[in-house]
């Protein structure tokens, strides 16, 4: 797409700005039918419907109309709290959550900014959420709010390092951070799939346990990052009765919720790309029809949807892990398991490539 | 390099708040998230009923009592009637006996399911809740069929009851036995068994045996501590001696005896051992008359009476002083969930936020009981 917006408006800032709109625009309508599909499956995991009155039998307006009911309440904001850090928090955040989308590859033709860095960039823009959550913890002058905060913090930096570690066994398997070229290396079939060893003979057999193991660290640290259950101790709403977001109403409480979203869908396209081979068809090049690129999407957001149904499946499922016990998770066991995954990869590499 | 000063915060676990089950307010002391301190403050519930009981009939007073513990219906009114039936001394037919008990063991898996359930939502775990709760739904079903409320009943009257059951209600009995023994290896697959619940649950809160005693803590609370003393078997009453079934106590299988996975424990255990109650009871219903027994006016001699019973939270008893007239001069309400809550500060010294939260699921408190 970047070529054909080029031969029309030529190599400037206009085509790059376009570049990344449908992205956005995809986003957008996921983040609105994410929380319905969220609704509907935890409905259906408890043994009860769900929204199913406000369009039809699946309630598809539903989030629709909840948003505007959201945009009409009142805003208001705490006594002594700081005005400004109050106001600015939930733009932060939901701007760090949209940033990311601008390197997930939909399609080989198709991605936002088809960075070299690609990556690394996704990692650093969710990092930014951070700030945002410490500015709505501090600024919302609550004592509870502090304490989901803190705890955020302490959560989303601690587990940026599995994350990384976990990506790293990738990226040495790859030889490249650019997120197209992660899609490109696993070409030729389900089996050619990093989670599987990625390309290469039948030496990638002993890589396997391995690489899934790296995928189930790297699912589990993006889960840490986005606060979903078991790892949600920020919102743990029998604690702290919604903890960060708990004293904004409305539209700024809309945002963080979309935000949260999106970020769920950008860390399941991450791993769906690092892992499970992004927008490559599993069956190769046997049915050329099922990778022309319009499929292509196609298989991208099946598998960025599968992996979003799994975060909601284990939310519904499991209990929250107290904050202590997170942060030996984090520190006892994802991490050294990390590093022993990266240092037989590398032994891989040098011995059999 | 200077000190830097820290002071103690203050929280406020308020009365409204999702985890505090009812309106109970907690004024906890931290030092970061390390708990030093906690006060509950009660009364936020108090509807003065050992006031009104000295104004009304002793049989208007049934309502009232019903509406103390509120999940735990028939425990209250079974441990009052049977407080003024001794007072009167008024014999019961059989019959009574064991419709009474079949309406007191249902009434115990309901209320373990409650608390199972909000256990689980304190946890974080959503679905155990709603799990618990469709079976929860049959149990008021079958209440429904006998006196027609689903939570509230006003059904055992002093010397009888007020409806008499129906062969349907046996035969759907029989079928919510067979239904809810493999909802309970359901339950413990998705959430005793946990290993995120087992860690967040064990050696926490461990509340040793002599102060436990010391404190008046009865029930679960207490056999969680290993220690075996349930008031059907040792204070027996009603027809619980006629009946076959095994006193609960915490196991230790994960954990240390005493903390709060073992009390969880011995609720699931003893809904199990409710089934086994009702079991037995259920096909061997003696024939009769509900209500031949109860007296057209209810007016004991002078005296007092001291009657206690094992509702679901711990010792219910009821202290009744009357003094001829057909109104009670004094009831009072002996509640085990007044005496478990004031547990809360000894033993939640050196946790977190989060266990407080796990520690007071684990007493399985009604507010209603508590402030009465």
């Amino acid at each position: 797409m970047e070529e054909f917006l080029k031969s029309i408006i030529g190599d400037n800032i206009i085509t790059y700005i376009i570049m990344p709109i449908p992205a956005l625009i995809f986003v957008s309508l996921f983040a609105l039918y994410a929380v319905l599909a969220e609704r509907k499956v935890s409905a259906w995991i408890s043994n009860r419907i769900g929204p199913n009155r406000a369009g039809g039998k699946m309630g598809l307006l539903q989030t629709i109309l909840d948003g505007i009911k959201l945009v009409q309440k009142e805003f208001v904001s705490p006594v002594r709290s700081d005005r400004f850090l109050f106001k600015a928090a939930p733009f932060i955040i939901f701007t760090a959550a949209f940033m990311g989308y601008a390197v997930i590859p939909f399609s080989s033709l198709y991605i936002g900014v088809d960075l070299n860095l690609g990556l690394f960039y996704f990692f650093s823009i969710t990092s930014l959420g951070v700030i945002g959550m410490l500015m709505a913890g501090w600024a919302s002058n609550n004592k509870y709010s502090l304490f989901g905060g803190i705890r955020s913090v302490a959560q989303i930096i601690s587990y940026e390092i599995p994350t990384a570690l976990a990506a790293l066994v990738v990226v040495m398997l790859a030889g490249t951070l650019s997120m197209q070229a992660f899609c490109v290396a696993q070409d030729g079939g389900i089996f050619n799939w990093f989670i599987f060893g990625g390309p290469g003979g039948l030496s990638k057999i002993i890589l396997i346990p391995f690489m899934i193991t790296a995928c189930v660290i790297l699912f589990l640290s993006t889960l840490a990052e986005t606060n979903r259950t078991p790892f949600d101790i920020p919102e743990a709403d029998s604690e702290l009765v919604a903890g960060v977001h708990l004293e904004y109403s409305g539209m700024q409480f809309a945002m963080f919720f979309f935000a949260e979203y999106a970020q769920m869908f950008a860390v399941a396209g991450v791993i769906a790309t690092l892992f499970l081979g992004g927008w490559q068809s599993p069956f190769g090049d046997l049915v050329p029809f099922l990778n022309s690129p319009v499929m292509q999407i196609i298989w991208f957001l099946a598998k960025g949807f599968f992996l979003v149904f799994v975060q909601i499946w284990m939310r519904w499922t499991l209990p929250r892990v107290r904050v202590d016990q997170l942060m030996t998770i984090c520190w006892k066991f994802l991490i050294p398991i990390s590093f022993v995954n990266i240092f037989v990869v590398a032994l891989y590499i040098i011995f059999f490539k | 390099m200077a000190e830097i000063r820290t002071e103690e915060m203050l929280i406020n676990m308020g009365p409204q708040h999702p985890s505090t089950h009812g309106v109970l307010r907690l004024k906890l002391a931290l030092s970061g998230e390390i708990v030093d301190d906690v006060k509950p403050y009660i009364g936020y519930l108090h509807r003065c009923f050992e006031k009104h009981c000295e104004a009304m009939t002793y049989s208007q007073i049934i309502p009232y009592t019903d509406r103390m513990d509120y999940l735990n219906s028939i425990n209250n009114e079974h441990a009052y009637a049977l407080a003024v039936e001794k007072l009167c001394g008024i014999e019961l037919p059989e019959r009574v006996e064991y419709i009474r008990v079949i309406m007191a063991e249902l009434q115990r898996i309901a209320s373990h399911l409650v608390a199972i359930g909000t256990y689980g939502n304190d946890a974080g775990a959503f679905t155990p809740f709603l799990y618990c709760f469709i079976d929860r739904e049959k149990v008021l079903e079958l209440f429904e069929m006998v006196c027609g409320a689903r939570l509230l009943y006003n059904y055992i009257w002093i010397g009888g009851l007020s409806h008499d059951i129906t062969p349907d209600f046996i035969r759907k009995t029989k079928e919510f036995i067979t239904y809810m023994r493999p909802r309970i290896t359901q339950i413990n697959g998705l959430l005793t068994y946990n290993k995120i619940f087992i860690e967040r649950t064990i050696n926490i809160g461990m509340l040793p045996v002599d102060v436990a005693i010391n404190s008046g803590a009865s029930g679960p609370t207490l056999r969680g501590s290993g220690y075996k003393y349930d008031l059907r078997k040792h204070d027996t009453y009603s027809i619980y001696n006629k009946v076959d079934f095994d006193v609960c106590v915490g196991t230790g299988e994960y954990g240390t005896i005493g903390d709060c996975w073992n009390r969880y424990i011995v609720r699931v255990d003893e809904m199990e051992q409710s089934l086994r109650i009702i079991e037995q009871l259920i096909d061997n219903i003696p024939e009769g008359d509900v209500q031949s027994a109860v007296p057209k006016r209810v007016k004991p001699p002078v005296g007092e009476v001291y009657v206690r019973t094992e509702s679901p939270k711990g010792e219910l008893a009821y202290y009744i002083i009357s003094d001829g007239g057909i109104k009670p001069f004094r009831v009072k309400a002996r509640s085990p969930s007044f005496c478990n809550v004031s547990l809360l500060e000894k033993i939640s010294k050196g946790h977190m936020i989060a266990d407080v939260v796990m520690i007071l699921g684990s007493f399985d408190i009604v507010l209603g009981c508590i402030d009465r």
